[in-house]
């Protein structure tokens, strides 16, 4: 018997992007491949355009390689039409922005109903569901709260409630902790460790915080659209 | 359903912004309201007309007169029901600025040929037994508050002299769009007092009103009419009662035109406003739209938010506007009334407010859904912050 790598649940081969800005085109990702395995914590950095957003994004299919392969539990996103793929990621993936990006007219608990009504289920099973996930977040107390009530800790973890509602296996965070002073950071930080190691969550974080990236258990670097392995030399641990 | 709770919240967010677009949209709805009022109470004349009567004139001009003689023989054309004549008398009660229509007419065969004006039968016999007699109109009779058996004194213009008349009876109009602001008296009693002052001019009409025994053969009796005049000292020219009353507002339809131009133009400026509004709002809300999106909401959905918003603020300021429109034309057609006698906001009058409100949210909604919707959602995510 050879123990095998388990299959990874992330898969990334040969994926480029460039953006167009009028007759200029913008080398962004260069030929990324990568492999993601399931249950890891991965923290995604470099300096600031060097096209981490966009490689999470292209990861969490909301937006377009312009070559490679990008396959997440078996599938292949650069495949799916927009509809298919809108749907993929309702179901599949959940997502953790630095601006919290909540409605603003909708409460905490309304916010993180709001990808249930893509579901299928209940008005009841909708509420429990959002009940629970809030109170995962420790936020059973401001449900009726509307985001510009809430701290901007708070805002993030109705945010990362909302990101686990509909229990995807794969969570990407981008700057997550990017808007936060260092207490709530480290409150958010520690959620998504747990939600990591007791909930199996997958997670890849964008960061430029090394305190964010202290955290995840593989450290990637991106500078100038090339990927470099793990570099032991920066982690403290 | 979510989406419904975020569109309405989405339009009362900005509550200043959205107040002042709907207050637009409502004075809109009430000008555009009341500018069609002004124009469907400028064909109040042709709307009332009826299609089994003929209005027989002079040729020449309304104001050449048609010997009385003619009714026996128009009485003889085949299919000719009724005949009834009158004249424009045209005289001023107190002062110029007190304008009504009056004019005299054969009562018996008049009150036969125009059933719209309601009398009780113990006033018609009033006014039928009375040389002197008239008959006036609700809104009339409310307007210088005049009682039955008051004493009326017109000052003739066309025909020169003090005039006296006593109310015999107030009529009613058979239904809201019937004119109850007009003055009828006793034929007989000009042409008697004509006789004796301006011998030539007596036995003369203005005008016979003719029943027809179906409206199919309207055209054809009013070609029998005047082929029986033709070559005679008074010919005539006979038309329908709408051709004739379409014949008087043709002089101000430039007006009425220019009316309706304006009325479609603050709808077009209220879209122009809305249009701004939603632009404004769909700007702002771009990173909310690719959050949806992100969570795996489609276009239509989006579609439906910017739609929906649009929807309630222009039908909230076309309903207020709607509801105004009311009062504001009851106040302005008593104020008017010389001018028009029948003004009310028609039942179609609503059906194009809503149309137009309908209009104005859609165009308004368009081009912001589409550049919503666009957008890639990474673009959209970016604006945040
Ligand atoms: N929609 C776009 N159009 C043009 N250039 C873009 C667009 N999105 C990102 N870029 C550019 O791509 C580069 C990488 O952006 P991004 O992935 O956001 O970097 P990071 O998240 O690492 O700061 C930057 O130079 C940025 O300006
Ligand atoms: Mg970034």
């Amino acid at each position: 018997m050879t123990t095998e790598a388990p299959a990874p649940i992330i898969d990334v081969r040969g994926v480029s992007k460039s953006y167009r800005r009028g007759e200029v085109v913008v080398p962004v990702l260069h030929d990324i491949t990568f492999t993601i395995a399931p249950g890891e914590f991965l923290s995604l950095m470099g300096p600031s355009g060097s096209g981490k957003s966009t490689l999470l994004n292209l990861v969490a299919g909301i937006d377009q390689a312009d070559s490679g392969r990008i396959v997440v539990e078996g599938v292949d996103i650069t495949r799916l039409t927009e509809t298919e793929l809108a749907r993929w990621r309702a179901n599949s993936v959940g997502f953790i922005f630095q601006f919290y990006n909540l409605i603003p007219v909708l409460t905490a608990l309304e916010n993180v109903e709001l990808p249930l009504h893509l579901s299928g289920l209940s008005r009841r099973a909708r509420r429990e569901h959002a009940l629970t996930a809030l109170d995962l977040v420790g936020l059973s107390h401001r449900l009726d709260h509307f985001p510009g009530q809430l701290s901007g800790g708070e805002q993030q973890r109705v945010a990362i409630a909302r990101a686990v509602v509909t229990d995807p296996t794969v969570l990407v965070a981008d700057e997550p902790t990017g808007d936060l002073d260092r207490v709530s950071a480290g409150e958010v930080l520690d959620m998504m460790a747990r939600l990591n190691r007791e909930l199996g969550k997958t997670i890849v974080m964008v960061t430029h915080d090394p305190r964010a990236a202290a955290r995840a258990h593989l450290k990637r670097h991106l500078d100038k659209g090339v990927l470099s392995a793990d570099d032991p030399a920066e982690n403290p641990d | 359903m979510i989406l419904l709770r975020i569109l309405i919240r989405n339009a009362f967010r900005n509550r200043l912004r959205t107040g002042l677009t709907i207050l637009g949209i409502t004075i809109a709805i009430l000008a555009f309201g009341l500018l069609r009022t002004v124009v469907s109470a400028w064909y109040a004349g042709v709307a009332a007309s009826s299609a089994t009567r003929l209005v027989t004139r002079n040729a020449v001009s309304l104001i050449f007169p048609l010997p009385l003689a003619y009714k026996d023989k128009i009485r003889q054309v085949d299919g000719v029901s009724h005949v009834s004549w009158g004249n424009w008398f045209g005289g001023i009660y107190i002062s110029e600025k007190n304008f009504f229509a009056n004019f005299c007419v054969d009562p018996p065969s008049y009150l036969a040929l125009y059933p719209e004006y309601i009398l009780s039968e113990r006033e018609r016999k009033a006014f039928l037994s009375d040389r002197k007699g008239f008959i006036a109109g609700r809104k009339l009779a409310d307007r210088f508050g005049w009682k039955p058996g008051d004493t009326v004194t017109l000052k003739g213009v066309i025909f020169p002299g003090n005039w006296d008349f006593v109310l015999r009876g107030i009529y009613r109009g058979r239904d809201r769009t019937i004119d109850e602001t007009q003055f009828l008296f006793q034929w007989e009693y000009l042409n008697e007092t004509v006789r004796q002052r301006y011998p030539s001019r007596a036995d003369q009409v203005g005008f016979y009103m003719i029943g027809v025994a179906s409206p199919e053969r309207a055209v054809d009796v009013a070609g029998a009419i005047d082929r029986l005049f033709k070559n005679s000292l008074a010919e005539t020219l006979t038309e329908t009662e709408k051709a004739f009353q379409l014949g008087f507002i043709a002089m101000t339809e430039a007006i009425v035109m220019a009316i309706q131009l304006v009325s479609i133009v603050i709808i077009v400026i209220i879209m122009a406003v809305v249009a701004n509004t939603m632009a404004m709002t769909t700007r702002e809300r771009i990173g909310d739209y690719a959050i949806l999106k992100t969570l795996g909401f489609g276009g239509r959905q989006i579609a439906l938010l910017i739609f929906g918003e649009a929807l309630v603020i222009t039908g909230i300021g076309a309903a207020i506007g709607m509801a105004l429109t009311y009062p504001a034309a009851r106040a302005f057609g008593s104020t008017l009334s010389n001018f028009f006698p029948v003004f009310n906001v028609a039942r179609e009058t609503l059906w194009l407010d809503l149309g137009a409100a309908l209009v104005v949210a859609v165009a308004a909604a368009v081009i912001p859904t589409q550049r919503a919707i666009g957008i890639r959602i990474a673009d959209g995510l970016r604006r945040i912050g």
